[in-house]
């Protein structure tokens, strides 16, 4: 098998497969002899195995940390970790016109974008999952603004200025309503409980499991810190919220 | 013959993926939108050769691009599904060990049922007997919605069936898992989960399938052992 080399500069060797935390960095002259040891199917296999990974978490919105990648996908191929992920994002390119970006600098985390120019009204249902998303974000904020707990009425309150009715039908959410006590509570975003002895019935909405596990806190609250110097209107909050988390992209600028 | 992938096919490739499953007409539209984008010409009715140039391309990763036909209205649908041998992968990376369970366990239910639907509470008295991790009623429940949600599942009236994406995906695993259950359209040839059969011989016929081809017969037979058939045919109220 592979011999105990140490790589420069990380101090790592390239026998520990328990720590899926560093990729070992290397020379391309190591790469090259890493993959002259290893068959051209299986490489083939891993490159395959790491597109359908990444699609599949990506259709369902989740970000894709560089640790599960490893873990779940490279494993014993870690030497190779560098041309397996170029060759995966080079058939997502040619396949999918989609392309790997890193949101996340620090803890190596990604999502997949089309490379292809955007169109107004298309991919109807990606939109609505991005615009879904918005929302989410938008409510996920206010709870943690209120300590973490928020009445339903307030939370409500806060919609209404957003122009989100819960009487109404919106043109991109349908039945808000239904969305956020629904949707967004089968998801494990929300966690929406009855405050007893109340009469009319009254809620109590917190962050999900979920929640907490795809958004961190701190994300949150340097999220809401920069929307604070625009005077904490609503309405920016939503508007500056959707430029914040997914640009522009071409044409229109970053903030 | 086989054209180049081009950003039409991409952009096809990338709004069938957000939906999973399309319907004919729906498809049709959306070859010609992508075309128009991309200022590609546009075959009409070449949209199986679009199709087959995408799917030069997904093959060797295991994916393509399937047709099929909807057990409800007969229409013909397309999906992208996952190809690998070992069942259920494409599911395999989305769910919780348990929640595959249920899922398994749901489609035997389906698979083994009379009119290939199983009631919501029979699937909810799973929960609490599976394996891995039993699961709550009241979490069944969200898994089944979420299922339902993904196309994998179809409800109606609080009774489950197979989605058509997930029939188009999973036909080959079903015939292989229940060899001797799964029934196959004696018209058609695919797999059957919902279906009316013969009281005779049992064979099996889409309710699509039955309106297409009993349409033309006045007394309607069995095409297998030619006894009377004894249900109403669909589209004939």
């Amino acid at each position: 098998m592979s011999q105990r080399k140490r790589s420069r500069g990380s101090g790592l060797t390239q026998g520990d497969d328990e720590d899926f935390s560093v990729v070992p960095t290397q020379s391309p002259s190591q790469v090259q002899r890493n993959l002259e040891s290893r068959s051209q199917e299986e490489i083939d296999r891993k490159v395959t195995e790491l597109v359908q990974f990444l699609l599949v978490k990506d259709q369902k919105k989740i970000p894709i940390k560089r640790v599960d990648i490893l873990k779940k996908v490279i494993r014993e191929y870690k030497d190779v970790y560098s041309e397996i992920v170029n060759r995966a994002g080079r058939t997502l390119q040619q396949v999918f016109g989609l392309q790997m970006v890193e949101i996340d600098t620090k803890h190596h985390i990604y999502i997949l974008t089309s490379t292809l120019p955007r169109v107004e009204g298309e991919n109807l249902k990606q939109d609505i999952q991005t615009a879904k998303l918005g929302l989410l974000i938008v409510i996920l904020s206010f709870i943690f603004m209120k300590g973490n707990s928020a009445k339903d009425s307030a939370v409500w309150e806060f919609l209404r200025r957003l122009r989100l009715n819960p009487g109404e039908k919106h043109k991109v959410f349908g039945d808000v309503k239904k969305l956020v006590m629904e949707e967004f509570v089968r998801q494990k975003y929300l966690e929406i409980t009855p405050i007893p002895l109340t009469d009319p019935p009254e809620f109590n909405f917190q962050w999900g499991p979920r929640a907490a596990k795809e958004t961190s806190k701190k994300d949150i609250l340097s999220f809401v810190a920069k929307v604070g110097a625009y005077g904490g209107s609503p309405f920016f909050f939503f508007f500056f919220f959707f430029f914040f988390f997914f640009g522009g992209g071409g044409a229109e600028g970053r903030p | 013959m086989a054209a180049q992938m081009s950003d039409a096919h991409r952009r096809f490739l990338q709004v069938l993926m957000s939906h999973g499953i399309m319907e004919g007409a729906e498809a049709r539209k959306l070859h010609r939108h992508c075309c128009e984008i991309s200022k590609v010409y546009c075959a009409q009715d070449k949209l199986d050769d679009f199709v087959s140039t995408i799917n030069n391309q997904l093959q060797p990763l295991f994916m393509q691009i399937r047709k099929g036909m909807s057990e409800v209205d007969g229409r013909t649908h397309y999906a992208l599904v996952n190809m690998a041998e070992t069942e259920i992968t494409k599911m395999a990376s989305d769910y919780a060990e348990n929640e595959l369970e249920l899922f398994r366990k749901t489609m035997d239910l389906i698979i083994l049922s009379e009119n290939g639907f199983a009631s919501s509470t029979d699937i909810l008295n799973c929960a609490d007997q599976l394996k891995s991790k039993k699961m709550k009623k009241k979490e069944a429940e969200q898994v089944l919605k979420i299922f339902v949600d993904d196309k994998w599942l179809s409800e109606r009236d609080g009774e489950y069936t197979l989605h058509t994406r997930c029939i188009i995906e999973m036909e080959q695993y079903i015939l292989r898992t229940y060899p001797d259950i799964a029934k196959k359209c004696n018209i058609c040839h695919s797999l059957a989960i919902q279906s009316q059969a013969c009281e005779t011989c049992g064979t099996g016929i889409h309710l699509p399938c039955i309106g297409k081809y009993f349409k033309t017969q006045s007394k309607p037979r069995c095409p297998q052992c030619n006894d009377f058939w004894p249900y109403e045919i669909p589209g004939t109220k």
